[in-house]
């Protein structure tokens, strides 16, 4: 921060009245946002929140930054406007599954693929709340919606595959129910300069309560997520006890017991295969990854954006209106 | 061989897509505004990249107007048709005035190219006395190309390539024209290609020397200057001028130009253009498609810019939603429609008015938005500046509506100096404790408060806003309330737009033409001459159409009738009639090309003498 101003968590908060559903999980990632906005050294007036329509899609009211609510779908493509015009600014875009990955999900890959410095928070409920109760893109197949009463025959996109697929510079994965994992995410994504993806997997108490029950309730959580960490061996389960041997190209559980840690798979995040693999880890099979699974840096769309009108002002110098006016070829008629 | 001073004439080139056509003619427009005529242009593409050669389909033209006198249109008939091939002459024989002249390639005229435009066995126009009411020159252009380079070692391909400039040497002996402009343009074009740039040369003065000595063409011509108002002109293009005014709109108001647009005919020339101004600080970008093109200019409003979107028809009912989003954000934000043939994908090359009513009314709710429309190639730059000027100083997304007649045509402008250009006031909002979002000036005008102003966090959105906070609201009679404020707030744009003027002809007159859009040349060219000849008639062409000039009504309620001619099948008529109940006259034509003026003269007499 250049002026020593220390904000707390409050000063984030507007005078709106948040109207999520009682015991939605958007209320703790409202929260960690707001307890992280005063680390992350950007004076308020420069941060905007950009949303796009859906229940998470409110968010930006209660931030007191600029903000907007866009329409369906586009947050992604407003912000990328707004940071090709605004390099300055801190860009953060709120958006759920149905909004970056079914209506949206076009502008979601270009905004990836042309890497402006944003961060996108995916509230990842694979379901549709503001429209009570559809099935999403994320929802898994089979599942029994008021549009789909004899269970959904879709199959579902795997968000950070995609992401990844669609050469995401950032990609990481967290909860709404891990409040710490959750502000240090935030935080690694705003570190990251380039578009960074964090989906967030959060809890629809309503329409789809318990979607990821087996990955945040204490009796089998240990088993079924995997923390990555930077350089350290991929291991979960109780005290640690499991953990993921490559052996060549394919992944295997195997017990720490009989294998030593340095035969384990060590987490690179700059490892764009590995981190491909990682997304892959989408069924029972294996536990659900968390954490950053890659980043890597790369030229930002503003940057390459700013570097091509510096060049013109170099070579040409500034534009002079005129000379623009009157064109290569004249006539005066006296 | 006889020299004849001609006041207007007006020539066709046309040949396959491949060969050099829209070259050929812009080099003779450029030769010819240099010369000091003044002119009228507009090309004739295939809506094929290449259509295979020799067809009918393939068929490229370019149709230039120029005189002595005043030019209002590429011209309705032709003097001239120059055709490289017979599909070319099938195409566009309609167009050529009786008595007139055809050039023609002869050697386009053989039997593969015959067959390819249709011609059966034994049938060939040149030959079966079918062309007896014109004058034919056929020349072997092909072989006179080909022996003109024989020294050279370029390869047949290469050297075919090179028969345009033949075309153009020849039609620069027959109106009297230097070739000095055309060869610089050449040592331009092929700086790095010494053999190519001595090829054209070589064959565009064998053209010239042809048409002088072989004593084939019955007339030379001469066009002497026009006289036009005196001072400084440039050829302009529509879509061109369209680009420096949005240049011209961003330096006047020190707001950086965003423009963001998604590849589409006919408006992807406007971003070719500002692509090349970066050193204006112009950021330009090209989104994944129509809808993140008008979403990522809303984006940079929010942030300040001066921002732009640009699309034809399809295109506007993609980003439909978007412009509701940003009419209900209040942002400034300028949409140019170059309106084309439709619906759907329709006419893509071809030339239409019919996206009005879009512009007007194609958005959900009731979401009543700026319309202004330019009316000739050159006024598109006004325009572009004016439609700015409304969106920042009014806080609200403006349609500008062009169209593929003028974005692709051209005309000799008095081009402005800068120091001439007014300055567009801005006024961003500052720093302060009692700001609310959505609080309005006199003119019913929230302020542009933009990140990075301390103290003036604020939230916007689609959603319906309270009164002053901008606060979301789902109270009724809010609604109510706000419904008619923003109404209010564009129709009140009225007080900041000039009278609508007489554009020719007398107030009181017994029958007024009414136009908006690229129909003017075309009208302004009829009217001209009926009012000459002393008909009570007079021309109105409207720039604001969202809202209308405040004396509109008075002007319109003067005539006993009123004619609409419209590219369309009748919309401002519509809109004349619903707003001001009168018993407007609509003329409509819907063949993707523009009204000729004996066609609106044709009309304007029938009504005047009660037939």
């Amino acid at each position: 921060m250049t002026e020593n101003k220390t904000y707390t968590s409050k000063d984030f908060s507007s005078d709106q009245e948040v109207r999520w559903c009682p015991g939605c999980g958007d209320y703790s990632i409202l929260k960690q946002v707001q307890s992280v906005m005063p680390d992350i050294g950007v004076k308020k007036e420069d941060i905007v929140f950009i949303s796009g329509i859906g229940c998470s899609s409110r968010f930006p009211y209660y931030m007191n930054t600029y903000g907007m609510h866009s329409i369906h779908g586009r947050a992604t493509a407003i912000a990328s406007g707004l940071k090709a015009a605004r390099p300055d600014l801190s860009v953060w875009i709120i958006t759920g599954d149905g909004d970056s990955l079914s209506i949206g999900g076009n502008h979601l890959i270009h905004l990836l693929r042309r890497n402006f410095d944003t961060n996108v928070l995916l509230f990842n409920n694979q379901i549709y709340g503001l429209t009570k109760g559809q099935y999403s893109p994320t929802s898994e197949k089979g599942k029994k919606t008021k549009s789909t009463p004899m269970g959904s025959i879709d199959h579902p996109f795997n968000p950070l595959a995609l992401c990844l697929g669609a050469d995401a510079s950032f990609v990481a994965r967290t909860m709404d129910r891990d409040p710490l994992h959750l502000r240090k995410m935030l935080k690694r994504s705003n570190e990251h300069k380039g578009t960074s993806m964090l989906e967030i997997y959060q809890n629809c108490n309503v329409f789809n309560d318990g979607a990821f029950f087996a990955m945040t309730d204490k009796e089998t959580k240990m088993n079924t997520t995997l923390f990555l960490e930077q350089h350290q061996p991929l291991t979960f389960g109780v005290n640690n006890s499991k953990g993921i041997r490559l052996d060549g190209l394919s992944p295997q559980i195997v017990s720490v017991e009989d294998y030593s840690v340095d035969d384990l798979w060590i987490h690179d995040e700059t490892d764009r295969v590995k981190a491909t693999m990682l997304s892959r880890f989408f069924g029972h099979d294996f536990p659900r990854p968390f954490g950053v699974f890659y980043a890597e840096q790369r030229v930002t769309y503003e940057d390459a954006l700013i570097n091509q009108i510096d060049e013109v002002l170099h070579a040409k110098g500034k534009g002079d209106l005129d000379i623009l006016l009157r064109g290569t070829n004249t006539w005066t008629i006296d | 061989m006889t020299q004849e001073t001609v006041e207007k004439v007006v020539i066709f080139f046309a040949g396959d897509s491949g060969d050099g056509i829209q070259l050929t003619g812009s080099q003779f427009t450029n030769t010819t505004a240099l010369y000091g005529n003044d002119l009228s242009t507009i090309p004739d593409f295939p809506a094929e990249i290449r259509a295979p050669q020799g067809t009918l389909a393939g068929v490229s033209g370019f149709q230039i107007s120029f005189g002595s006198t005043e030019i209002f249109t590429p011209g309705d008939e032709c003097d001239v048709l120059v055709v490289m091939n017979v599909a070319a002459l099938k195409a566009n024989l309609k167009r050529l005035k009786k008595g007139g002249i055809i050039i023609a390639n002869s050697d386009g005229f053989d039997k593969k190219n015959l067959r390819l435009a249709g011609y059966g066995d034994n049938q060939n126009p040149i030959t079966d006395n079918s062309l007896s009411n014109y004058l034919v020159n056929e020349i072997n252009i092909s072989k006179l190309t080909r022996e003109c380079l024989v020294d050279t070692s370029l390869g047949t391909k290469e050297k075919d390539r090179c028969k345009n400039m033949f075309v153009l040497g020849f039609v620069y002996w027959m109106y009297n024209r230097s070739l000095e402009h055309t060869i610089h343009f050449l040592n331009q074009k092929f700086k790095h290609k010494k053999e190519v740039l001595d090829a054209n040369v070589k064959v565009l003065k064998a053209g010239y020397n042809f048409a002088n000595t072989c004593e084939i063409s019955s007339s030379r011509f001469e066009v002497k200057p026009a006289k036009m108002k005196e001072g400084t002109y440039r050829n302009i293009v529509g879509n061109q001028a369209l680009a420096l005014g949005l240049i011209a709109a961003s330096q006047q108001s020190n707001l950086e130009l965003f423009y963001a647009s998604y590849p589409i005919t006919p408006a992807s020339d406007i971003l070719h253009e500002l692509a090349k101004h970066k050193n204006f600080g112009v950021k330009s970008f090209q989104a994944e498609d129509e809808i993140a093109a008008v979403s990522a200019a809303i984006g940079a409003s929010f942030g300040g810019s001066l921002a732009v979107t640009a699309t034809s028809g399809p295109g506007v009912a993609l980003k439909a939603e978007a412009i509701g989003l940003a009419f209900m954000l209040e942002l400034p934000l300028l949409i140019i429609n170059v309106q084309r043939g439709g619906p759907s994908t329709g006419l893509p090359t071809k030339t239409e008015q019919a996206d009005l009513l879009q512009a007007m009314y194609g958005r959900n709710g009731e979401a009543p938005i700026p319309v202004i429309a330019s009316s000739t190639p050159s006024d598109c730059f006004e325009v572009a500046f004016e439609a700015c000027r409304i969106a920042i100083q009014h806080m609200t997304p403006v349609f500008l509506l062009s169209d593929g007649y003028i974005a692709n045509g051209a005309e000799p402008w008095m081009f402005p100096s800068a120091k001439d250009l007014s300055n567009i006031e801005v006024s961003k909002a500052q720093e302060r404790t009692d700001y609310l979002p959505y609080q309005r000036d006199d003119k019913h005008v929230r302020e542009w408060a933009i990140p990075g102003t301390p103290g003036l966090e604020h939230r916007i959105g689609g959603l319906e806003k309270e009164h002053n906070t901008g606060n979301v609201s789902y109270d009724s009679d809010n609604h109510e309330f706000m419904v008619k404020l923003r109404a209010k707030k564009v129709s009140t744009i009225a007080n900041f737009i000039p009278h609508q003027q007489i554009d020719s002809g007398i107030e009181n007159a017994k029958v007024l033409i009414v136009g908006w859009g690229s129909t003017y040349g075309a009208i302004k060219a009829a009217v001209k001459e009926l009012f000459e000849s002393g008909y009570s008639i007079a021309h109105v062409h409207l720039r604001y159409i969202k809202p209308f000039p405040h004396n509109l009504e008075s002007l319109l309620k003067q005539s006993e009738h009123i004619l609409v001619p419209e590219i369309n099948n009748g919309q401002l008529v519509k809109i004349l009639r619903d707003e001001f109940l009168i018993d407007a006259i609509s003329m409509t034509k819907i063949k993707g090309i523009p009204f000729e003026s004996r066609e609106i003269k044709q009309r304007i007499i029938e009504l005047h003498d009660g037939k």
